[in-house]
């Protein structure tokens, strides 16, 4: 028994073309960073240069938001399910500034 | 001959894309599009999941999909045996151009829609993708047909 990761459709790509896979881990980001580390042109999709998990990333442990759990510390379990998944955002440059601030 | 990704889809899908940029003006409007992969580079989008703008605080220059949204996106789909390639948004009064807070926000693979808005009065419609490294958006060419022809050849 493992984690199931689940990888989004456009991210397949750079996972092999597979939809998901299954790792030994204890919280979800060891999870991630089997994930990351066996498909790394996936980490830059979902990891920030300095390894946040990017603001519109979204992980969910078997439905549950991991934000309102322990995020990526949050445990996990045999069998256990892990969603990405993006919130969209967008819009037009702000005037404020010139890096989108707003 | 051209590598450029394209994206097919009836003027019936394109015209609804374009009057909800104009229902929500002067804010931006925002919905998934469903379809699905006839090669790796064509698509063809056959419906909308209009979408609600969640960005209450700045709705004029910015649109937000929260996760949960995308979620009933993609069941949405799925019932139809779908699958969400994309997003469409509008600009307000500006051109449609994905703009750095859009690329900061973005993935590969999805078709990125934005509908300009002037006045009120729907423009300008522009496809992108996200390149590989995350570095660019790259045009996506939009093919409008006639409905009766959506579906038929490459």
């Amino acid at each position: 028994m493992a984690v199931k990761v689940i990888i989004p459709t456009p991210l397949r790509a750079y996972a092999g073309k597979r939809d998901s896979a299954e790792f030994s881990a204890s919280t979800v980001g060891e999870a991630l960073g089997h994930l990351t580390t066996e498909f790394g042109e996936l980490r830059k999709h979902l990891f920030t240069e300095d390894g946040k998990l990017r603001s519109f990333v979204n992980v969910y442990v078997n439905d549950e938001d991991i934000r309102y759990l322990a995020k990526e510390n949050t445990p996990t379990k045999d069998g256990d399910t892990i969603s990405i998944v993006p919130s969209i955002a967008g819009g037009i440059s702000c005037n404020c500034c010139s890096s989108g601030c707003c | 001959m051209s590598t450029e990704p394209r994206a097919r889809l009836s003027s019936e899908i394109a015209a609804k894309i374009r009057n909800h940029g104009a229902e929500t003006y002067p804010h931006e409007c925002c919905g998934a599009l469903l379809g699905r992969e006839l090669a790796d580079d064509l698509r063809e989008i056959v419906a909308l999941f209009p979408l609600v703008n969640r960005r209450d605080d700045s709705p004029r220059n910015r649109f937000s999909v929260t996760s949960y949204d995308v979620r009933d996106a993609e069941k949405a789909a799925r019932r139809q045996g779908l699958d969400v390639l994309g997003w469409y948004h509008s600009h307000p009064d500006h051109p449609a151009k994905p703009s750095q807070y859009d690329q900061d926000h973005a993935w590969p693979w999805y078709s990125y829609i934005i509908v300009s808005v002037a006045n009120g009065e729907p423009q300008y419609m522009t496809s992108w993708r996200l390149s590989d490294d995350r570095t660019k958006f790259s045009p996506e060419d939009l093919e409008i047909r006639e409905r009766a022809n959506v579906g038929a050849g490459p």
